[in-house]
């Protein structure tokens, strides 16, 4: 807090605001990104499994005369370092300048989550402890005297939900009075030999008035469980000599008393037993019927040894089939509306040069991209459905085995998912994976499940060459095929560049929940409406690029030529002819035509033709980049007054069958977009790594489209 | 010894011994499988790759090699 203004004109003090920065901490899945979310009415992505937040996040507002800094850690189970998030908690914890702890515990899970809580409550901060889901804990018959706990512990400890805002407004009160309060050590009671021992090292520390600013006998515990922060002050520390035999003699004592030669599973075994007692203190449990929980009853199915995978596959084929059914709806009207607005637009703009800029380039490009909203909105809904619901660590179980054969990780399956939505979280969310090399190796892949942005070609394509009927079913093929494709790639990548020992898989499977609304309404709102906003920035420049790439330079002689013939011609029909035959031949004389034709030969064996070729190419900017120049390059340079002008149909008079086909696959597999290939070199931490993707992810592209390219003209 | 690996469908055992290596062993330990505590098998994964226990409240899914690191009685 600022000192006050001591000038003489000044007599009172200002009220100023005091800042309190608080630490949220719980184990993963116990609701902490829920309950800031009901506190300060953030929007935080919320899941069920764990793993969702994977790096600090801060999030501020205000009550009273306090401003709140509240840092939303990601979960970690103990202070293992286990994985890369939890690193990121525990040194957060240890090293950073906070306040106080909020420590958000599961109610109906207290004795497990405890662990976490008696390895804060030795730190020598301030903690409230968080009873979070206290309303789900009374469903199931659960009670907990928390201010029993509170007394036990000697931190206080309030119920709370996350859910229905329960007791929100009296955690914020504690912690405004906690904050105020002086520090009071925590009441943590080991088992009687290690308290001796405690108290003998205290002891001698006391003797000798070692000035720290823990109190002693945190310092005691920390020697004892070999933390190596404490190990390293005190080492440089003249009373060390003596110390040391005293710490050696008291550890063995430990070890003897709990026949174990591992310290750390000793105190954990402490730790254990101390909430073991709190529990049976505080928690009254209905004892229920032995019924089974509803949990159980839903796995006996979706886990199922048999069915439990061809139920997955059936969620995922209904997923597609839905994206394109529901999302084919109102797509003719968006598609009209755009045609509708480009004329209107079109009508007022005198200048031709302008009005081609508008019409063809803006309108024509964010249509085009806009017109896929609705799919991307259904396969959203269908992934948040995923996340929230638990069923993502199921099927994760399920594929285990599948995985393992091809040197993937279990857990890799979380971020594969996510991948289907957008790349970027995917290659964030990885970092749940312990082993860098499996890490790595999962964002190699990662690409190969095809985010939300290659849907728009995939419907484009899907919706121009098969019947309706079929699309779906098409559309659910690519991404299965992808996904296979991306399983037997990692085979290929584990036997050759992440060679290495597996990886233990041990993995919590999360409560079933039903969804809530107003969580799935966010996510899917938050995710749309960035779609949206990167079409009306990002794909509108890149559209007003392609645009002016393909309508400059004017080539004057090619168009007096033109305009002669026309005058000369002598039907309606000849001059329509002849002014497309000029529109084509002014394109392909563009910049982008030249581009395109340079690039030609290289993708010729796949069947594509310039505009196809110049598609692909801006499409490393962003894939709904391919949409939107495909939309420019063909409305410019084709038959435009067919009646059946929609891109659809252009498309299907002018690719031919394997073409298109060898195109979804070049979709299907390279990178993915500019931002997402930032984020994967960020996370894979060299640059290096992104001309491995590059190039392996180019290659297997080509390759897979030639050959799709060869067979499926074997056919036609 | 028979470890958790061996356990049947819907058995109900205690952990005797911990056989992971340090890393491997303060997870399962931060996850409460440690000495003494009750383990149930609750399901097993096509192929029996991976299984599905109860410990307390909570359900962990591991791979048969890692249940096959926990020493285990029956109670």
């Amino acid at each position: 807090m600022k000192n006050c203004n001591l000038n003489s004109d000044v007599k009172s003090c200002p009220i100023i605001a005091k800042h309190i920065k608080v630490a949220l901490v719980g184990q993963p899945n116990v609701g902490k990104s829920m309950l800031i979310n009901s506190v300060s009415n953030a929007h935080l992505h919320v899941g069920n499994f764990s793993g969702v937040t994977v790096d600090k996040t801060e999030v501020l507002f205000d009550y009273a005369n306090y401003h709140f800094t509240v840092v939303d850690l990601p979960g970690t189970y103990a202070f293992t370092d286990y994985t890369i998030e939890e690193r990121v908690t525990h040194d957060y914890l240890c090293a950073e300048d906070y306040d106080i702890i909020i420590n958000v515990v599961d109610s109906t899970n207290l004795e497990k989550n405890l662990q976490l809580t008696s390895e804060l409550l030795t730190m020598s901060k301030k903690v409230v402890i968080a009873l979070n889901m206290s309303d789900e804990a009374e469903k199931e018959g659960i009670s907990i005297n928390a201010e029993y706990m509170s007394e036990l512990l000697g931190v206080s400890c309030i119920k709370v939900s996350a859910v229905t805002k329960l007791g929100i407004e009296e955690l914020i009160q504690s912690v405004v009075k906690k904050y105020e309060m002086p520090q009071t050590n925590a009441k943590l009671v080991f088992s009687e030999p290690v308290e001796e021992e405690i108290a003998q090292i205290v002891w001698y520390l006391d003797k000798h008035k070692y000035k720290s600013a823990n109190t002693h006998r945190n310092i005691a515990v920390n020697l004892l469980k070999n933390n190596k922060k404490t190990y390293a002050k005190l080492h440089d520390n003249p009373i060390w000599t003596e110390l040391q035999p005293i710490l050696i003699e008291a550890s063995k004592h430990i070890e003897l008393h709990h026949d174990s030669d591992d310290i750390k599973e000793a105190f954990a075994e402490e730790y254990n037993s101390f909430n073991r007692g709190v529990v049976a203190e505080v928690v009254k449990q209905k004892t229920l019927v032995q019924k089974k929980t509803m949990t159980e009853k839903i796995d006996n199915i979706l886990i199922h040894p048999i069915f439990g995978i061809p139920i997955f596959l059936f969620f995922m084929w209904s997923l597609f089939q839905l994206t394109f059914e529901i999302g084919a709806i109102p797509m003719d009207y968006i598609d009209a509306f755009f045609g509708w607005f480009g004329t209107t637009i079109g009508a007022t703009i005198a200048n031709d040069d302008i009005r081609s800029l508008i019409v063809d380039g803006i309108i024509g490009g964010v249509g085009a991209v806009v017109l896929f909203v609705p799919n991307i909105i259904i396969l959203f809904v269908g992934i948040a459905l995923l996340e929230s619901t638990g069923y993502m660590s199921r099927v994760a179980f399920l594929l285990d085995g599948f995985f393992h054969k091809f040197g993937l990780h279990g857990q890799s399956f979380i971020p594969l998912v996510t991948g289907f939505g957008c790349s970027i979280p995917a290659y964030m969310s990885a970092r749940i994976l312990k082993n860098d090399r499996d890490r790595l190796l999962t964002l190699f892949i990662i690409g190969f499940m095809s985010c939300g942005a290659r849907l728009p070609v995939y419907v484009l394509f899907a919706g121009a060459f098969f019947s309706p009927e079929m699309a779906g079913n098409v559309l659910f093929v690519i991404y299965i095929s992808g996904a296979l494709l991306g399983i037997v790639a990692a085979k290929v990548l584990k036997l050759t560049a992440f060679k290495g020992v597996d990886e233990p898989f041990v993995m919590e499977m999360p409560k079933y929940r039903l969804p809530s609304v107003k969580l799935i309404y966010h996510t899917v709102l938050t995710k749309t409406m960035m779609y949206l906003k990167k079409a009306g920035t990002f794909i509108a420049g890149a559209a007003m690029l392609v645009w002016f790439l393909s309508n400059y330079p004017h080539n004057l002689l090619l168009e007096t030529e033109y305009a002669t013939k026309i005058e000369k011609a002598s039907s309606e029909d000849e001059k329509s002819k002849l002014q497309n035959r000029l529109s084509e031949a002014l394109l392909e004389q563009s910049y982008l035509g030249t581009i395109g034709k340079f690039s030609e030969p290289i993708f010729e064996p796949l069947g594509f033709d310039w505009k196809m070729s110049v598609a692909l190419q801006t499409g490393l900017a962003a894939k709904e980049v391919v949409v939107s120049t495909l939309g420019v390059l063909y409305s410019l340079g084709s038959d435009v007054d067919e009646k059946n002008d929609s891109l659809m149909g252009v498309i299907s008079k002018n690719i031919s069958f394997p073409s298109a086909m060898a195109f979804i696959v070049v979709i299907m597999i390279y990178l993915p977009c500019l931002a997402a290939s930032v984020v994967f070199t960020r996370e894979a931490g060299h640059i290096k790594y992104f001309f491995y993707l590059f190039a392996f992810t180019s290659v297997i592209a080509y390759v897979m489209a030639f050959l799709t390219y060869n067979i499926a003209s074997w056919y036609v | 010894m028979k470890t958790l690996k061996d356990c049947k469908k819907s058995c109900k055992v205690k952990v005797v011994k911990l056989n992971a290596q340090t890393d491997l062993k303060q997870r399962l330990i931060s996850f409460g499988i440690m000495k003494e505590a009750v383990v149930e098998i609750l399901e097993h994964a096509p192929a029996k790759s991976t299984i599905e226990i109860k410990v307390g409240n909570m359900r962990i899914a591991l791979r048969a090699q890692e249940a096959d690191l926990i020493e285990v009685e029956q109670i």
